[in-house]
């Protein structure tokens, strides 16, 4: 076996191959050929190392040196430097906002550079090859398959899922495990496990970095759960624009067929299981469960009226499980760790890690993990190296633009799903967007309001004709011509959508409506007086009735 | 695959590729690759050595690179770290030399005393 000195893992993830990662590998190539170092030095592309906005990244093993903001100019620097004298160049070396800045080196374990991170899902994101199932059974991939269906019955599958407390990461927080023994109580000649992986919330894009940076774990995640409810076929449903997560879905599905780990027999047990790719056209609704299943039946992509549940009647009326990407991900550890050991991380209620993806006004951007129950401040000052240009924290959304919007007494708030539903808000997806105090409420909400105008399905009327309202009497606010009486049919329209609506999508739309007019009200009071506190509204009219 | 055993044997073979991403390996060899110790033919040494190491399996050793000792007539400079042992330099370390200290040294435990130029 040819031994490599070295490893270079360059960042393949969607963000960093936007920034040019490709052509930083095809030169690094080139580099170490000129050096005659190719086969001393091994370059491989691995899945997402968080800190996007940083990228174009790359890591050295096996000093572990993190490099960032790469030029092509750095590359011939970094193999003549570090490479072929072994002398790591500080200058390029990735600062991690919350380690002192004389840091020079990722320790391998990676603690220090991931500080208050907890890496569960994200395991072999960043660690390994995703094109090379060698590589995640070297992390004991598929272990975790292979101790289920050869030791464990699948009501004890299904136990291990319960009593670890796995709570579904799509959104709405549903305990995993009683979802799965809805669907395996049930007696079918057919029953199919879905991945939701449309991932159209605005601002999240974990699901899309899990998909490229560790498929095999998503795949296992899915025989896993067919095992447990009695499914031997499962579908992953990427949204259409993801084209590299389909290219390694695809490619990973095929590499497990080949080694038999999907196919007949599993591990020589009666268990059969085979998954297919299909991808969405990019409408939001489409990631609301009964919608993505109307969509893979070839229908116009609308809610249905449940119950019945999917897990009922789904997929062509058989029992289906619609699970997300980051949920599956979740079950090999659990299998092969115990639930106990998942227990341990996180809170009481809801253990385990959550995966977010940070964006707006936040100096570290990108993907991270963490545990859940930290706090809103130690994401944002912490893992997020806090507010840029010294401005102050005014909000954050959580859980995407269905989300409600936390003010700054919110900060410590620990995150859960439990927690963040009582604040008004949600845990959702994972999207964070952080706001400084420059913006403006209202002008804010404009945006999210026009969001859900445009991606309202239409099949019921609170939420078709609640989406535009809410949006018109909002862009009233940010003229200046919006009376009292509009502000309390804000209210009204909201508190109707949320009851009538027929699915999440226009339950949810209010949320951040409701939660800015209450912990924003004076700026509402403003823009009904005819003034925009941070001057954001430009067209604002000052009424002449007011002072 | 048929069985978990199977898949243990892949796993076994795998991680010899992947371990050098743990940071656990023992056993470090470190080439000097300064402008004098590549001059000296380093970077032949260091062929070697990856070969050697290659065809013996030996996947848990480190191979890395530092710069001048300031020992530049004794170049190429390998010095091999064993934990609980003191360092070992050894000097004007030709591809052949390389080859043994791999069998004797890091195989067989046995310092080559006449080529050592230091301890630390
Ligand atoms: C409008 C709308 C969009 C949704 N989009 C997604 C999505 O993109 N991905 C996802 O996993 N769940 C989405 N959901 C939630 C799914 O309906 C479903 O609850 C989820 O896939 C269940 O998986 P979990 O139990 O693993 O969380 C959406 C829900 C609504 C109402
Ligand atoms: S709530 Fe909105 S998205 Fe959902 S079914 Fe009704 S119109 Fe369609």
């Amino acid at each position: 076996m040819p031994i490599y000195r070295s490893h270079v893992l360059v960042c393949g993830g969607t963000p960093c191959v936007l920034k040019g990662a490709k052509t930083l590998k095809d030169l690094l190539n080139k580099e170490l050929n000129r050096y005659n170092l190719a086969d001393e030095i091994r370059v491989v592309e691995t899945g997402c190392l968080g800190p996007c906005d940083e990228g174009p990244v790359i890591v050295v093993y096996p000093e572990g040196t993190m490099y960032s903001r790469l030029q092509p100019s750095d590359i011939p620097r970094i193999v003549q430097s570090h490479l072929l004298k072994g002398r790591i160049l500080q200058e390029l070396v990735y600062q991690a906002p919350w380690s002192p800045p004389s840091a020079q080196e990722v320790p391998l374990e990676q603690e220090k550079y991931l500080g208050l991170q907890k890496r569960v899902v994200l395991r072999n994101c960043g660690r390994i090859d995703p094109d090379s199932i060698d590589e995640y059974i070297a992390n004991d991939g598929y272990q975790a398959l292979g101790k289920a269906v050869t030791t464990l019955r699948p009501d004890e599958v299904i136990e291990m899922v319960k009593e670890a407390k796995l709570l579904g990461r799509g959104g709405a927080g549903f305990p995993t495990g009683l979802k799965w023994s809805f669907t395996a109580k049930i007696d079918a000649d057919q029953k199919y496990i879905i991945c939701n992986a449309d991932e159209g919330e605005p601002g999240t894009f974990k699901d899309r970095l899990i998909m490229e940076g560790d498929p095999h774990g998503i795949i296992e995640g899915m025989a896993i759960a067919g095992y447990a409810v009695g499914a031997n076929q499962g579908i992953i449903y990427i949204r259409g624009e993801y084209a590299l997560s389909i290219e390694r879905m695809k490619r990973a599905i095929e590499q497990a067929t080949a080694y038999g780990l999907l196919g007949e027999r599993i591990f020589g047990s009666d268990f059969n299981f085979t998954i297919q790719v299909r991808s969405g056209a990019g409408a939001y609704v489409c990631g609301e469960e009964t919608a993505l299943i109307e969509s893979l039946e070839g229908n116009r992509g609308e809610p249905r009226v449940k119950p019945p549940y999917p897990g009922v009647a789904g997929l062509w009326g058989k029992p289906t499980v619609v699970n997300n990407v980051e949920t599956l991900a979740n079950v090999p550890p659990i299998i092969l760790n115990g639930p106990e050991w998942f227990r341990r991380i996180g809170t009481e209620k809801c253990p385990g890690t959550k995966v977010f993806t940070m964006l707006g006004d936040i100096n570290n951007q990108g993907l991270i993990e963490v545990p859940m129950g930290i706090t809103l401040r130690e994401i944002v000052y912490g893992v997020g190296g806090g507010i840029p240009g010294g401005k102050g924290f005014k909000m954050a959304q959580t859980g995407g633009t269905s989300g409600g919007c936390l003010p700054a007494e919110f900060l410590d708030l620990p995150m859960d799903y439990d927690t963040l539903a009582k604040a008004g808000s949600a845990l959702g997806s994972g999207a964070m967007l952080i706001i400084d105090d420059s913006h403006c409420v209202v002008d804010l909400l404009k945006s999210f309001m026009k969001f859900f105008v445009h991606e309202s399905c239409g099949r019921c009327t609170p939420c078709r004709e609640g989406t535009m309202r809410l949006y018109e009497i909002i862009q009233a606010l940010a003229e200046g011509t919006a009376t009292m009486a509009d502000f309390r049919l804000l209210k009204e329209l909201s508190a109707t959508m949320q009851l009538t609506a027929l699915c999440g999508l226009g339950q949810s739309a209010p949320n951040s409506l409701l939660t800015c007019m209450e912990y924003f009200a004076d700026e509402f009071q403003a823009h009904l007086n005819g003034r925009c506190p941070t001057g954001t509204c430009k067209n604002i009219t000052v009424k002449s009735d007011a002072v | 695959m048929k069985s978990l055993k199977d898949l243990e044997a892949i796993r076994e073979k795998a991680k010899q590729m992947t371990g050098i991403r743990e940071g656990k390996a023992q056993t470090k060899i470190i080439v000097g690759m300064g402008t004098c110790g590549i001059a000296a033919g380093a970077r032949d040494t260091m062929k070697v050595i990856l070969d050697e190491l290659g065809k013996r399996n030996l996947t848990d050793v480190t191979v890395t690179q530092t710069g001048c000792l300031g020992l530049c007539e004794q170049e190429p400079i390998v010095e091999v770290e064993i934990p609980d042992q003191p360092r070992i330099i050894y000097g004007k370390v030709s591809a052949e030399r390389a080859r043994q200290i791999i069998a004797n040294h890091i195989v067989n435990g046995n310092m080559i005393g006449e080529w050592v130029i230091g301890r630390k």
